[in-house]
């Protein structure tokens, strides 16, 4: 066991955790956040996506004691009021079905409209290739991307 | 409010009005279901509507939510009669109530089927209910009144009173023991588009699914079970596991090993510490051989068949030509993406049980039965559900975690890795499918003899299925091959595999018979019309009315562009008709899947965002597997262990997607699974019109066909 300062959603928090325990359990049962979602473990389904900095993770297979000083953003922080263009979107879209992979899908597309504000579908393919939604919701989630980047656009 | 202080009066007058699909407990507050915002309910008039003050409606969601959108689309059905402010209304999850509720599943595609009618009705006796009190208080006939948007308005003055103001009188209406439901003309919110109630909670992470259950004091338990199926536990050795920081307890049961601790992680960690020896129990199984027993089996009559019209043998034994082809279906986990969990309190006097199950009813059953313990003492709440597809029809984990709590004395949440889940059982059973089709002197089909085989299962067909009714000499047998390794529903059972094969083989026949596969499928649906063999467990003009629409919005006949190829299927399963077109390319031996169009009958849409995303949801299902969907097993063990090697559709392998519904005022149907069987076919037919070869077993492999074929360009 070793204490941990993280900096979670623009909060500081310790966490006193074995160093090999991967983020996503840190994050749900040691702070209780559980928007950010269990799928796979081994990095291949990004239903535990969050952000390192600006760049989408996946926190299964990241050890707590690699996150050091670097920000983490969570589904919780991703806006104060649940308002970032992207989370607006994917209630307009309709995207969820089931909706338990969607925290992931709405980080990693987050992720990608900071790089890339306005993204090609080709850019797209690329930065969602990692997210699974086993309900295949895959052209909502596009439009809703699409859509978030308009609106992005609109206010810029 | 428990039965018991139902009156019984009231409880039969409204169970007749419901047609016993409606079960009440009537009159007054309803303290055990009053959630944070309805807590001054006046009004609840049956087990669905709750009136507060306020004027907030809360409306009850009674099946378990497993995305397929029952969430929204039930409680629609309630508030279009109840004709109340959709903004206004708030959906509470029910726990499972079989007195109050029927139904409280998931699975069959059944739940708007049968909500339709008693939904309806629930929201309409509530309305009459509002109605009277309002004209009771202005002193005026009801039939002066009518409702809008949550107020009862007196036409002739234009007094209106809002539900909420309404609340506490209404509770002292009589219950109508009939109720006028709306002209669909009038409909507000049936067939319109409602987003999912819960998106903005899902899309801030802030709505929980069985696996973000947390109590005081709860453990989480990971759980060696044997690691193939034919194995048991001979011995194992705690000692280490127990030594790890964490993990406070170890329990054995059943086979299996439960390391209970205070985090994920740290019972992960306490399992893997267990040194295990496990010894066989029967002899393990591997793909290869259930594919030769299989086989073995479709070579063989069955004595009892499933459908037999005329004399199928006799009239293969007199064709002038006869078609032979066999198609294979391999195991498919189901793979919802949260992993098997649940949650479990076991306490002397009283069982709670939590978490995402498609069937409360079935866990409480079985639970029961497992503790030995009254199903009075046991409830069961209903999380929302990170997918179902079939696997949470079964109760086996649920059964597993309340039996670690009993062992252990502790509220548990027991976890599965994707690895457990995956060599969880309960699959899409494997099987082999062997059809014989005659052409006679004519050039006709004359003859249809379908010989299946499937593990687990004495009847893998749906022998009911088109083209039965439409050839003379018809015959359906299924052997069953027992296995140790456990089978379940799947979405869409054998629908989602005889679907590909059954349209698979038209397309051949067709192709045999020079004949356009789709004037051939209209075809024999005109022939199942006029001179129908056997019975008929589908409508002709409907089939025939999807199937012209998809070729109509897929431009059949008509070239795509250069190198994309096109290929037809339609099927019909859950009381829906679907028909696709798929377009697709192959260009260096890799198969690109560019659009499908799918025309679709469901009857009466209720939800037309939701119905377009269950047919959509339902393509991508079934193109990933017809594509990827194969799991494998040597000894007992699955092969694929992870998404790493068990490959799911992803984003950049989803094609375009165009839906219409047919335009209809028949009763609803099934929408979960229909639009998932046709897909595979319709690729793998234009994968023929592609190549000129036939693939006929999943998943669609193109290195099994000829190398100097597969790029073909037009």
């Amino acid at each position: 066991m070793a204490q941990y300062n993280l900096q979670v959603n623009g909060k500081k928090v310790q966490v006193e955790v074995s160093p090999d325990t991967p983020l996503l359990w840190v994050l749900r049962d040691t702070l209780g956040m559980t928007g950010t979602k269990f799928g796979c473990g081994i990095a291949q389904c990004g239903a535990c996506t969050v952000h390192l900095n600006d760049n989408a993770v996946r926190s299964c297979s990241l050890p707590v004691s690699s996150v050091g000083n670097n920000k983490i953003t969570t589904i919780e922080g991703l806006s104060e009021k649940g308002d970032h263009p992207v989370q607006l979107a994917w209630d307009e879209a309709d995207v969820p079905q089931c909706g338990y992979c969607q925290a992931g899908q709405i980080m990693s597309a987050a992720a990608l409209l900071k790089r890339k504000p306005q993204p090609t579908d080709q850019d797209i393919d690329t930065a969602m290739a990692g997210n699974i939604c086993r309900c295949g919701t895959y052209k909502r989630i596009r439009t809703a991307i699409h859509a978030a980047a308009a609106k992005k656009g609109g206010k810029s | 409010m428990s039965a018991s202080i139902v009156s019984r009066r009231s409880f039969l007058k409204v169970s007749t009005l419901a047609g016993g699909g409606l079960m009440l407990a009537f009159n007054g507050l309803d303290k055990v279901l009053a959630g944070t915002v309805a807590e001054d309910v006046l009004f609840a008039p049956n087990a669905y509507i709750k009136i507060a003050s306020n004027g907030i409606v809360t409306l009850m969601a009674t099946n378990p939510e497993i995305g397929q959108g029952v969430k929204t689309s039930l409680p629609m059905l309630v508030a279009e009669e109840l004709d109340v402010d959709w903004q206004k209304v708030v959906i509470e999850q029910a726990p499972l109530d079989t007195v109050k509720f029927s139904r409280q599943s998931a699975g069959g595609s059944g739940s708007v089927r049968s909500s339709w009618e008693p939904f309806r009705k629930a929201g309409a006796a509530a309305r009459k209910m509002l109605v009277d009190a309002a004209a009771q208080t202005w002193n005026v006939s009801p039939d002066e009144c009518v409702t809008e948007n949550g107020w009862v308005i007196h036409k002739p003055s234009g007094k209106k009173l809002e539900y909420g103001a309404l609340a506490s009188k209404a509770s002292g209406m009589t219950v109508p023991t009939e109720v006028t439901l709306k002209d669909p003309k009038d409909y507000k919110l049936i067939g319109k588009r409602i987003p999912n109630v819960d998106n903005k909670k899902i899309a801030t992470g802030k709505q929980p699914f069985g696996i973000d259950t947390k109590r005081e004091g709860m453990l989480y338990v990971m759980v060696a079970r044997p690691a193939a199926f034919g194995k048991k536990l001979k011995s194992f050795d705690d000692t280490a596991a127990r030594a790890l920081p964490g993990v406070k307890n170890v329990v054995s049961f059943d086979n299996k090993i439960a390391v209970l601790a205070t985090s994920t992680w740290e019972a992960k960690k306490g399992r893997d510490a267990l040194k295990i020896e496990w010894e066989d129990e029967v002899a393990l199984e591997s793909t290869a051989e259930h594919q030769e027993n299989l086989k073995k089996l479709t070579q063989q009559k069955h004595e009892i068949p499933k459908r037999t019209d005329g004399d199928a043998e006799q009239a293969l034994a007199g064709a002038k030509k006869v078609l032979e082809s066999v198609f294979e279906a391999p195991f498919l986990p189901h793979a919802p993406l949260e992993p098997m969990n649940f949650f479990a309190d076991v306490r002397d006097d009283k069982v709670e049980l939590y978490g995402s199950t498609q069937v409360p009813a079935r866990v409480r059953a079985e639970v029961a039965k497992a503790l030995n313990i009254g199903e009075d003492k046991i409830s069961v709440g209903v999380s929302r559900i990170g997918g179902g597809f079939g696997r949470r029809l079964q109760a086996d984990y649920a059964i597993e975690a309340a039996k670690i709590s009993q062992l252990a004395k502790s509220p548990v949440q027991v976890m599965w890795t994707r690895e457990d889940d995956m060599q969880g059982g309960y699959y899409r059973p494997a099987g082999m499918y062997r059809y014989r089709a005659a052409i006679d002197q004519n050039n006709e089909l004359s003859a249809w003899y379908l010989v299946a085989s499937s593990v687990n299962q004495d009847n893998a067909s749906r022998q009911d299925n088109f083209p039965a009714g439409a050839i003379p000499n018809f015959r359906v047998d299924s052997h069953r091959l027992n296995s140790a390794i456990s089978t379940g529903p799947w979405r869409a059972p054998n629908h989602n595999f005889l679907a590909f094969s059954e349209e698979s083989f038209l397309d051949e026949i067709a192709t045999e018979l020079k004949k356009d596969t789709v004037a051939f499928r209209l075809e024999l649906l005109d022939r199942a019309k006029s001179n129908p063999a056997g019975k008929l467990t589908y409508d002709v003009d409907r089939y025939k009315a999807v199937i012209k629409l998809a070729a109509e919005m897929g431009k059949w006949g008509t070239p795509a562009g250069k190198g994309i190829f096109k290929g037809f299927a339609s099927h019909f399963s859950f009381g829906s008709y679907a028909a696709q077109v798929a377009e697709i390319s192959i260009t260096g031996g890799k198969l690109k899947v560019h659009k499908i169009y799918c025309a679709i009958d469901c009857g009466r849409v209720i939800n037309l965002s939701g119905a377009e995303t269950q047919v959509e949801g339902g393509i991508i299902d079934g193109l990933g597997h017809a594509l990827y969907g194969e799991l494998l097993f040597e000894k007992g063990a699955t092969v694929q262990k992870n998404f790493n090697t068990y490959k799911l559709i992803r984003m950049p392998d989803a094609p375009a997607i165009e839906v219409r519904f047919i335009d209809s005022n028949e009763n609803p149907q099934g929408l979960g699974e229909p639009g998932l069987p046709p897909v595979a076919a319709a690729v793998n037919n234009a994968i023929f019109n592609a190549t000129g070869q036939r693939i006929r077993r999943l998943p669609l492999s193109l290195a099994t066909l000829l190398s100097d074929q597969v790029d073909r360009n037009r």
